[in-house]
Formats: C-alpha cells, sequence, structure tokens
C-alpha cells in the first residue's frame, strides 16, 4: 500500500473530494498557486483550475464568512486558517454563523463546511503558532470537531468531513506532518513511511466521525488522548510499563462516550492528556464524563497532564509541552492512587 | 525642537441633542434630476462623484424628472405604493401586538419602506438578499406570505423558525431571504460569498449584501469590499443611511469620510448615493446596480440616504438621545407620501383611494394577524414543542444532545 506523510495525505483527501464533486472548492491564504505554507494543497489549483483553488486576501473572517455565504449557494468549502492560533478573527463567523445556521433558519440554510487548521505546539512555535484552541470548538453548539493523529485517519476524516453537511473544525496537529512525534525532541524523528498508519489507501474512503479508535489495548490504566500526544502516551506506557490503554479519541465533538466508558469500566482508572492549557479545557468535560459515567468503577481520581495555564512560550518549549516523563508520572501517580 | 502642545481627543456629536431644534442643515441634498446616469460599464473612477451626491427621481412637486426616471410603469408605482402601505401597517401592528405582550420584540421600518420594496423589484427570481432585521419590505414586496412573518413573530406553532429566533429574525430560501442573524455585518461577507460561488458556477444569479450605517463600522463590513473587489463578485452591496445606529449618531461610524458610500471608492467599488426615501430612485439605482453585477461587471455600493422615524426597537426610547420631532425636520419627507402625491399628479391615484387603500390594508393586515393568533403567541395558545428545541442543530442529532433531550423530559 502507497505511503504517505500526513500532508500527502490531507492533500489526497481534497484531491479525491474535489474530483467526486464539483461543488468542493479549496482556498486561504497562500493555499492557490503556491500550495499552501505547509504545501497541503500543493499542485491542487493546477489539476483543478483558480476558479475551484485559489489564494484569498488575508482577512480569516472573510475567508470562513464567504465560505458560510459559498455553501447557503449550494457549495462545499474547505477552506484553510493558516494557524489554528489566527482564527480568532473567524471566531464570530464560525460561532455565530456557521454552527447556528442551520438551527435558526430551520435547515432552510446550511453550512456544510470545512475549516482546517494546523494546530499544536512542538516546533518551537512560540506564543502564536502553537495553541491548542479546541476547547473554543467543542463548547459552540452546532461544530464538529476533529483531530487526526496520523495520515490514515487523516484522510479518512478529511473527506467524512468534508461529506458531513454540518461545519467541521479540522486541527491538524503540524508536528505530525511528516512524522509520528512522542515527545523526545532530543532525538530523530521518525518518518511516516516508517509507521504502520503512514499506509494511506489511494481513492476514496471515510473514518467516521465521532469514533475513537483504541492505539494500545491495556488493562491498567484508560488514556484519553488525541493528535500529537496519542504517541507521548505510547511513549510513557512504554517506558513505565504500565498497561495502559491508549483511546485516540479522533473526534472531540460529537465524542465516543462508549468507547471511553467501556475502557474506563475496565481499568477503573483514567488519565486524560492534551497540548492545551488546562482550565476549562476539553479535558474538564472528558474528566466529568468519566466522572458522571463511571463514578463506581473509579479506583483513583481522574487526573489530567495538559499544558499549563500560561501562554504557549518559545524558549521553554519542553517544559511546557506534557511531554513522556510528565504523562509517565501521573501514570505512575494514578496506579498509586 | 518642535514645540509640542497638549493634544485634544476628538469626539464626533450629533448637532443636536432633546429639547433641541432639529437641524439638517449639513445634509446636503441634491436637486432631483441633477445627477447623471452613467452606463452600466462605466469606470468607477469617472463616477467618483455620484459617492456625494444624491441621486434623486421625485422633485418637490412630486414630479419624476432626470436621467434617473421613468423606469417604472403607473401600475409598477401603484404595486410599489401598496408595498410600502402594506410594510407600514404590518408595522403597526406589530409594534401594538408587541405591547399588548403578544410577543417579546419589533423592529419597524417607518421612513425607510421604500428603500426594501423598492430594492426587491429590481431583482429576479433566484437572487439571493442577505438581509438585515431591517428589510421585511424585501419579503413583502415578494409576496412572502404575512401570515408566515406573523407566526415567527409570534413564535407560534406555525412559526417556521420553530420558535428558536428571536421575532423579526425572518428566512426564507424561497423568497431569496436569507436567514437573519442578531449578529451585526456577518451577512455583508457572506453575500460576497454567495456571489462568488454563483460566478464559480457560470451561474447568472447575484446577491445583494445588506448594512446599517452603524455597522459599515464592525470588521465584516471591510472584509466584504476586499472580498467583492478582488474577486469582482455580481453583489449589490446596500448602505442603510438612516442617521442612526440605536442612540449613535452617524458621525460615529462615519467619521472623517464625506460618505458611506465613499469608503467604496478605496476598494474600486463603483459607489452611488441615493435618496433612501423616493421609491422610483431606489428603483432605478437598484437596478442600475443589479445590471451591473449581472453583466459580470463586478460589485456595486450604495448607500440610501434615509431616516429612522421609529425607534431603533420596541426596547429603544429615542427621546432620550434625539429631539422628538427631529423627523419632521427630515429633508428628504417620507417615502409613502412622496410616491403617493407622484401618483396623484400623474392621475391614477386620488387622496380618496389613498384612504380607501389604507382602510383596506389595515384590515387585511388585521385578519390576517387574527388568524396567525389562533395558532399562539409567545405566551398563550399552540407553541413549537420542546423537542423542536433540541432539532437542527445538526443534521442528525450526536448521542449527546438525545440524552439531553431525555433529561430534559421531551
Ligand atoms: C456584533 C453586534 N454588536 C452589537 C449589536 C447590538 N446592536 C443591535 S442593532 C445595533 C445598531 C445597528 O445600527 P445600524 O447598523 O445603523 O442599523 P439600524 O438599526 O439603524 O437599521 C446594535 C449596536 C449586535 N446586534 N451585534
Amino acid at each position: 500500500m502507497p505511503r504517505k506523510t500526513m500532508v500527502e495525505a490531507i492533500r489526497d483527501a481534497m484531491d479525491v473530494c474535489m474530483k467526486r464533486d464539483d461543488n468542493v472548492v479549496v482556498f486561504g491564504e497562500d493555499v492557490g498557486y503556491f500550495g499552501g505554507v505547509f504545501r497541503c494543497t500543493q499542485g491542487l489549483q493546477q489539476k483543478y483550475g483558480s476558479n475551484r483553488v485559489f489564494d484569498t486576501p488575508i482577512n480569516e473572517s472573510g475567508i470562513v464568512g464567504a465560505a458560510v455565504g459559498m455553501a447557503a449557494y449550494g457549495l462545499r468549502p474547505c477552506v484553510e486558517i493558516q494557524f489554528a492560533d489566527y482564527m480568532y478573527p473567524a471566531y464570530d463567523q464560525i460561532v455565530s454563523e456557521a454552527a447556528r445556521l442551520r438551527y435558526r433558519s430551520n435547515g432552510q440554510f446550511i453550512a456544510p463546511i470545512v475549516v482546517r487548521m494546523p494546530t499544536g505546539g512542538g516546533i518551537f512555535g512560540g506564543q502564536t503558532h502553537s495553541q491548542s484552541p479546541e476547547a473554543l470548538f467543542t463548547h459552540v453548539s452546532g461544530l464538529k470537531t476533529v483531530v487526526p493523529s496520523n495520515p490514515y485517519d487523516a484522510k479518512g476524516l478529511l473527506i467524512s468531513a468534508i461529506e458531513d453537511n454540518d461545519p467541521v473544525i479540522f486541527l491538524e496537529p503540524k508536528r505530525l506532518y511528516n512524522g509520528p512525534f512522542d515527545g523526545h525532541h532530543e532525538r530523530p524523528v521518525t518518518p511516516w513511511a516508517r509507521h504502520a498508519l503512514g499506509e494511506v489507501p489511494d481513492g476514496h474512503y471515510t473514518v467516521p466521525l465521532g469514533k475513537a479508535a483504541i492505539r494500545r489495548e491495556g488493562s491498567a490504566v484508560t488514556v484519553l488522548a488525541y493528535g500529537t500526544m496519542v504517541y507521548v502516551a505510547e511513549a510513557a506506557a512504554e517506558e513505565t510499563s504500565i498497561d495502559a490503554e491508549i483511546i485516540d479519541l479522533r473526534t472531540l465533538l460529537p465524542y465516543d462516550l462508549d468507547t471511553i466508558v467501556a475502557s474506563v469500566k475496565k481499568t477503573g482508572r483514567c488519565v486524560v492528556v492534551h497540548e492545551a492549557t488546562l482550565t476549562s479545557g476539553y479535558g474538564a468535560e472528558l474528566s466529568a464524563l468519566v466522572q458522571e459515567n463511571c463514578f463506581y468503577n473509579l479506583e483513583a481520581p481522574v487526573m489530567r497532564v495538559t499544558g499549563w495555564d500560561t501562554p504557549y512560550p518559545h524558549a521553554q518549549e519542553w517544559d511546557y509541552f506534557p511531554g513522556p516523563a510528565r504523562v509517565g508520572r501521573a501514570l505512575k501517580a494514578v496506579m498509586e492512587a | 525642537m518642535s514645540e509640542s502642545k497638549a493634544l485634544s481627543f476628538h469626539v464626533p456629536a450629533p448637532a443636536v441633542r432633546p429639547g433641541g431644534t432639529p437641524d439638517f442643515s449639513d445634509v446636503k441634498i441634491s436637486s432631483a434630476g441633477e445627477v447623471e446616469r452613467p452606463p452600466v460599464d462605466v469606470a468607477p473612477e469617472k463616477i467618483r462623484e455620484h459617492a456625494f451626491k444624491i441621486i434623486r427621481v421625485l422633485d418637490r412637486n412630486s414630479q419624476a424628472v432626470g436621467p434617473w426616471a421613468g423606469l417604472l410603469s403607473d401600475a409598477e408605482l401603484l404595486e410599489g405604493l401598496r408595498h410600502m402601505m402594506t410594510l407600514r401597517a404590518f408595522d403597526a401592528r406589530m409594534q401594538m401586538a408587541q405591547r399588548q405582550g403578544k410577543t417579546s420584540f419589533y423592529m419597524q421600518h417607518m421612513g425607510e419602506e421604500a428603500v426594501s420594496c423598492a430594492f426587491r423589484k429590481a431583482l429576479e427570481k433566484g437572487d439571493m438578499n442577505f438581509p438585515t432585521y431591517r428589510q421585511a419590505g424585501l419579503l413583502i414586496a415578494d409576496g412572502y406570505p404575512m401570515l408566515d412573518m406573523m407566526n415567527q413573530i409570534y413564535s407560534n406553532e406555525l412559526d417556521p423558525m420553530k420558535g428558536r429566533q428571536l421575532p423579526v429574525m425572518y428566512s426564507s430560501r424561497e423568497h431569496g431571504f436569507f436567514s437573519i442573524s442578531g449578529n451585526l455585518a456577518t451577512q455583508y461577507i457572506q453575500a460576497v460569498g454567495w456571489a462568488m460561488a454563483s460566478a464559480i458556477k457560470g451561474d447568472s444569479r447575484i446577491a445583494a449584501g445588506w448594512i446599517g450605517d452603524g455597522s459599515t463600522a464592525e470588521s465584516d463590513f471591510h472584509a466584504a469590499l476586499v472580498f467583492a473587489s478582488t474577486y469582482k463578485a455580481p453583489v449589490v452591496l446596500n448602505i442603510v443611511n438612516n442617521q442612526w445606529a440605536i442612540s449613535t449618531f452617524q458621525g460615529i461610524a462615519r467619521g472623517g469620510s464625506g460618505t458611506f458610500a465613499a469608503r467604496g471608492l478605496g476598494f474600486g467599488i463603483p459607489a452611488l448615493r441615493v435618496d433612501g426615501n423616493d421609491y422610483p430612485a431606489v428603483h432605478a439605482v437598484a437596478k442600475w446596480a443589479v445590471e451591473r453585477a449581472r453583466r459580470n461587471l463586478g460589485p456595486t455600493l450604495v448607500e440610501y440616504v434615509t431616516y429612522r422615524v421609529g425607534a431603533h426597537s420596541t426596547s429603544d426610547d429615542p427621546s432620550a438621545y434625539r429631539p422628538k420631532t427631529e423627523s419632521d425636520g427630515w429633508p428628504l419627507g417620507d417615502p409613502v407620501l412622496r410616491l403617493k402625491n407622484h401618483l396623484i399628479l400623474r392621475g391614477v391615484w386620488s387622496e380618496e383611494r389613498h384612504k380607501q387603500a389604507e382602510a383596506e390594508i389595515m384590515s387585511e393586515v388585521i385578519a390576517v394577524q387574527k388568524e396567525a393568533e389562533t395558532h399562539g403567541t409567545l405566551h398563550t395558545g399552540p407553541h413549537p414543542s420542546a423537542r423542536d428545541m433540541f432539532e437542527g442543530v445538526f443534521e442528525e442529532m450526536p448521542p449527546h444532545l438525545r440524552r439531553q433531550r431525555q433529561q430534559g423530559g421531551v
């Protein structure tokens, strides 16, 4: 089977969708002729023409606002925000418009749009190239929020997102674009070519939204993770020899409660990990869900390992990023509790 | 060494406040027939003056004059008058219904009826408006059932929006009326996106964006102008300058710019100003802009100069911030009266027929209102079910919402 990086898989997903459906259009800052600052749209304009793949003015509200208007017309825009850190100017259009259009018009108008944005840290991106704003989307009724962790899922989830009739926020962990990353920044990166999930079938396939995947089966503790933290959790389990069950959530909303609950009922323990800041982060929702649904099975408090409640720093990247050592300590603590 | 004085801070203020004498001497009014009518393919830089003058057709003697006159037949003008009168009667009844507690909120159009009623007649079926909450004339002039509007205002069992939306936030795809949002200006850039989509698909339909003078200060106004200009989108960008944004006079949004229309010039978008209380003028300018869009000549910015005679909404009391009689001094008069007088002058209308039509229209509106009320009002009678509240958030209800609906016991 062909091997692809996450960048190639994402590009392939758009290619497949554009080929199948004339109504799919792709636009954003630098995505046209140049093919995107991360190369995710490389070659698409050449293939489909500038009617369907084009550069936009630097105006995030304009990008999403225009996409909402196009969707109301009947197109299926898949737009790019260059970095998730720059989605704030578009937040009004995302929250007040895209997310509510179906509801407020009683289905007369819908917003089947995908807003792709590179997210997460681990690349010395500093304050405005590292943020993980997923909780600002999962809190919004009417949005679906997706975070893939590997090329296979990235392609299948993005195709599902583009084909979905609701607005989808598609957060791409840019630290994973070229290979899995377990937080050991001192080691060389393994490319996707050497990872099983770097195998990406040609053509059309989907990974359903709202379904988690168990990345590592285990019996001692459940780890709820997504994006880069899936690999950090795998490394932590390995290094502590704790038999953790690692769940890659893939879709944060709607979430896969059944998979989460079944696992925690089995293990009796739960650690939630994400890069985003702690307070009111998505981990709080996960922790509450586990507590509400698994209270009588829990043998320890649910623990969270996350970014600190500070802006994402530059020089202190590895003190900030919740790496395998911190996750490992939490695994041990929850086992001893 | 330069000598520096203390800086002083500038906050624009209207000429008059409550208790003062209304003064519109600063509103420069072109005379009817004065402004030239350029070909639709004119280069924007050739008509820069159109962003500062006011296109007018009906003169002080109710005559239709100049190059923008004569586009509408007697029958069309009579129909336009009826639409405006219907909107006014509708407003009066709904305003009262709010006072009677039959609904929570209403926003009227008093003084601005010509803008939306005349504009609609310049569009074709399939074109899409992205309106604000003050263009219900678009619906009335397109024959959208008044009953549906009232059902929406009453949030009753037949409310097309199932009780989810604040009154007057209508939506009708069929009538080219995009779902209204409470968030100002968001629809302006969406209109541009819709128009871009139409161009991408090689369609012939066009879009119209709507915004008030106050809301032009929002970022999405800028976004819309940039995108419309960049992609030459087939869109008409309408600014309804009714002088007020709640309590804020238009100078706060306009700043040092001569006019709102002039904002288009920096984007290379042809911009025109028109007398918003002059039905034939509004229609003629709308037609011009619509034709430009339809012929793929790109966007047009149109500023409608009018006056918000009524309160901002049923939650507002304008006597707290402007003279009570200010609207009487408004130099562009009343759109209904002006068209009425013109039609009388043409010999196709009379004071009597006008009175009769007024009574007829009012009883029509009252009859529809009675019918609407049999389907419930906000606090009494049948209303949308609590189950409806959970529907339509997504195409399919996700499990967490299904659980919440169960918890809600519905
Ligand atoms: C983003 C946003 N900010 C503030 C408001 C509150 N608000 C509602 S109407 C209004 C005034 C708008 O004035 P204008 O654009 O001139 O339109 P008009 O009401 O005069 O038709 C304000 C401030 C809002 N609805 N949305």
